[in-house]
């Protein structure tokens, strides 16, 4: 994955740069030293590092607009930040860059149960926003796994999913409003506690842009009443196909799960030896959660269980406690965990029609095979999903780079079958140079021609999302500071 | 009128148009300034692209009928999740309502509180920009965040960023049953209370409406058969403290009392221009009482439907409030008079114009219906 080189223009003025922002900001807010910068070099795609030109760590969003200002006047681009947790280097900085991390904007700033919203500033963690309203039986509801560490304005940015967004959509369908900061440092306040924005959709577009056209310090984030209760029910299956026909065969009955998650036999035995939560050892494990009171839930499980049956499964298991329900998601909570145990792994999130799942999945397994390089499956079957990781060994020369190759040849086949390249994670670097399989030219170039109403200088996060050479002519303007 | 058949003849229609072009779906929801202009109807491109009921997913050409998506889904037992209204009732317009124009409007209905409007369901289009450029966004499945989230841009954009070709909606599968609870004689301020304490319970309200005129406060609950009978005793024991609750489980009974509250009945037909007024909630109150005129509360009182004397500028009357005033329907003099949709703050009103520039760098999509 290249990055284009750093401006020497840029690299030269530092001390300059970083004299203005110190001048303007708080003296903690601005980070510079060598060493220091080093632990904002990369994201969660820690393949790739770049110590930044500095960091700025405003605490509010005043702050934010001062220094984007100043980077504005200056020519120099901006990486914003949220936690850092983006598996496709969606915060990875170049070395003129400035990173502009808002993990120190982390308050409530105001909850209505009445109007159901709260109002937070962005740095605030995911698991956190429902943790102000749980004592009073709300919740947040997209949950992407990371939700411990991630902020909310990488949620925000990445448009981020979760396993539960079969039933409560993911960021864009439960964001009400922002307040954002341009490149050129002006404020605005789009959408709000109200349910319809005036206007064009600009909330819409904002969500999902990857930090490319703005910085979002505040967020009012819909809330949701907690459901009375929710209990899984795992089955496993002797062929792939057969589990997903079941995916199929339980949405046409009218049952709408809050989750339904799959993991193929690569996976279950891994995260059997690793976290032991009992799973059968099959081809196929469906684990299918819904929710509501126990009446309900014993309605709706049974309906489940008997569309299960006609597809003759080889497990079949209802969490009968709480404690049972916890085991049941065991497994599936630390495959990723279990993954990395084994190998390091390479973590994909294309997203394909539920229809053509056995089909995506035997060729995946062919391809392993071509490879050489092992593939356990694990996704959010669902919604078409799919998280496949591909197991390579760091510390062996090539194989990243076949890895990658791999990879980019299973996003290809999600496109291929009607699918996407990214279902939750963004594009950032990773997926960047893929766009041009799921977008002809003119599709990007209407992409881009956002961009440019929003940050016309391209300085805002500005190597990622789109093709190099896609962006090369909008990047390359000439900044005379 | 210019009717093409197909996408291609769309984009050489508005590639070689050398003025202005009005965009028509089924032209069933003509608000606003009249727009001058030759028009360009999509209701040649018709029919259900694809259709895969156990993913929740239809895509379909933009002139398709509504009522035929509506068709094709029930015969699967599944639905459009958003409700969209059907503004015949109210406007007095004829014709059929098509799938693109229930997306260039971002057309919802009472469901909204619950499950979002159009944008919310819509997963992919394609559309003809201002350029007769040919461009898709999205796709055919629910989860993707490939690249800009141009489908939401587009939604509610009303043909002035583009002419949608094809619409893609994650779709949910229809109910079993549902039933209708109904409180009387509530004040406004009692009856968004009500409507708070109900949306904030886990029973999945998906319908809250206040009626003061009829003295109503009305829920709604769908799902399986056990489910709406169980919420519905546990609402009703919630709500006991807002007085007397009656149950209505007659399904026909309970689909005609929504709809005819999704397309606000009550004020088709009469004399009168009407508002749609979109705001917080527990500002409706206020709201109402600043309005004076006879209202509708829908969406648990964060959108008040409103009649009011002919020519009257609820606007200028409002004054400044956290939200937006839309004038749905009015005479020409009053439309040509009064914007249709609420001013935007200057910063994002300059947004809107660039991105109507980047898309339409003519300025002959529909010119002048967003920003009269």
């Amino acid at each position: 994955m290249d990055m284009p080189s750093p401006d020497t223009r840029i690299l030269s003025r530092k001390s300059r740069i970083v004299e203005r922002l110190a001048a303007a900001l708080p003296k903690a807010a601005v980070i510079h030293d060598d060493a220091e910068v080093r632990a904002y070099e990369c994201d969660a795609l820690t393949a790739y590092r770049c110590p930044p030109l500095a960091v700025v760590l405003p605490s509010s969003t005043q702050e934010v607009a001062i220094a984007l200002q100043i980077c504005h006047a200056e020519g120099v681009p901006v990486v914003p930040r949220g936690s850092g947790t983006s598996l496709a280097g969606g915060a990875l900085p170049t070395a003129d860059s400035v990173i502009l991390g808002v993990s120190r904007m982390n308050r409530v700033l105001e909850t209505d149960y009445d109007n159901r919203f709260i109002r937070v500033q962005t740095g605030r963690t995911n698991l956190s926003v429902t943790g102000a309203v749980e004592q009073d039986d709300f919740f947040y509801a997209p949950d992407p796994s990371s939700q411990l560490a991630c902020a909310i304005a990488g949620n925000i940015a990445m448009n981020s999913g979760g396993a539960h967004c079969l039933k409560y959509g993911v960021t864009t369908n439960n964001l009400l409003g922002v307040t954002m900061v341009t490149m050129a440092g002006e404020i605005l306040e789009i959408g709000g506690a109200h349910m319809d924005a005036g206007g064009y959709d600009l909330l819409g577009v904002i969500c999902g842009s990857e930090g490319q056209l703005g910085v979002v310090t505040e967020a009012t984030l819909r809330i949701l009443p907690k459901p009375e209760g929710a209990r899984p029910v795992l089955m496993g299956f002797d062929a792939n196909e057969v589990a997903g026909a079941c995916v199929s065969d339980i949405i046409k009955a009218g049952v709408l799960p809050v989750a339904i998650e799959f993991m193929d036999r690569p996976c279950i035995e891994a995260t059997e030896a690793f976290a032991k939560a009992g799973y059968p050892m099959c081809e196929a494990l469906l684990i299918v959660e819904v929710e509501g009171s126990p009446a309900e839930i014993d309605e709706q499980l049974a309906l489940i269980k008997q569309i299960a049956q006609t597809h003759n499964p080889v497990a079949l298991r209802e969490a009968q406690s709480e404690d049972e329900a916890k085991r049941i998601w065991l497994g599936r909570k630390s495959a990723f965990g279990a993954m990395g145990q084994i190998n390091d792994y390479m973590c994909l999130d294309g997203t394909i029609p539920v229809s053509s799942l056995p089909y995506v999945l035997r060729r995946i397994g062919e391809m392993s095979k071509e490879y050489g390089l092992g593939v356990a499956n694990v996704f959010h079957a669902g919604d078409g999903n799919m998280h496949p990781l591909i197991l390579f060994d760091a510390n062996k020369p090539g194989d990243l780079e076949l890895c990658e190759a791999f990879g980019a040849d299973i996003l290809k086949l999600c496109v291929e079958v009607g699918g996407c390249l990214t279902g939750e994670h963004g594009v950032g670097i990773e997926k960047r140079d893929l766009m041009s399989v799921q977008f002809a030219p003119e599709d990007l170039e209407a992409q881009m021609r956002v961009k440019d109403v929003f940050d016309p200088d391209w300085l805002l996060n500005p190597a990622k999302v789109f093709p190099l050479a896609t962006s090369q002519s909008r990047r390359q303007r000439d900044f005379a500071a | 009128m210019l009717s093409p058949a197909t996408e291609a003849e769309l984009s050489e229609i508005v590639a070689g148009a050398t003025g202005p072009l009005r965009v028509m779906g089924g032209g069933t929801r003509a608000i606003g300034q009249a727009v001058l202009g030759e028009a360009v109807s999509v209701a040649g491109l018709r029919g259900v692209a694809l259709y895969e009921p156990g993913a929740l997913t239809i895509v379909a050409r933009a002139g398709t009928p509504l009522a035929e998506i509506e068709a094709v889904l029930a015969a699967e037992g599944q639905r459009l999740p958003f409700e969209p209204m059907d503004h015949r009732v109210l406007l007095g317009t004829t014709g059929a309502p098509t799938i693109g124009g229930v997306v260039a409007a971002n057309v919802s209905g009472p469901r909204r509180i619950q499950a979002g409007a159009a944008r919310d369901s819509l997963i992919g289009l394609r559309f003809v920009d201002g350029r007769g450029t040919v461009i898709k966004n999205g796709g055919r499945v629910m989860k993707n965040v490939t690249g800009y989230d141009l489908v939401k841009l587009m939604a509610g954009s009303w043909g002035t960023l583009g002419i949608l070709s094809e619409v893609a909606f994650k779709v949910l599968p229809a109910p079993a049953a549902a039933a209708c609870l109904v409180i009387t004689g509530l004040s406004d301020a009692r009856a968004v209370a009500a409507m708070a304490a109900a949306l904030g319970s886990p029973f999945e309200v998906n319908g809250a409406a206040h009626l003061p005129d009829a003295g109503q406060t009305l829920l709604r609950i769908e799902g399986f058969a056990t489910s709406v009978a169980y919420r519905a005793e546990q609402l009703a024991k919630l709500l006991a403290p807002y007085g007397v609750v009656k149950v209505i489980t007659d399904a026909a009974q309970v689909a005609a009392l929504w709809r005819d509250l999704r397309d606000v009945k009550a004020f088709a037909g009469r004399v009168g221009d009407v508002w749609r007024v979109s705001i917080k909630p527990s500002d409706a109150p206020a709201m109402a009482a600043r309005i004076g005129g006879e209202v509708m509360f829908d969406l648990g009182g964060g959108l008040i439907w409103a009649l009011v004397p002919v020519g009257t500028d609820l606007r200028a009357q409002l004054g400044d409030f956290k939200g937006h005033a839309t004038l749905i329907r009015a005479d020409a003099a009053t439309r040509a008079r009064i914007a249709t949709f609420q001013p935007e703050a200057p910063a994002l009103a300059a947004i809107a114009a660039a991105l109507r520039a980047q898309f339409d760098p003519r300025g002959i999509l529909n010119p002048g219906l967003m920003t009269s």
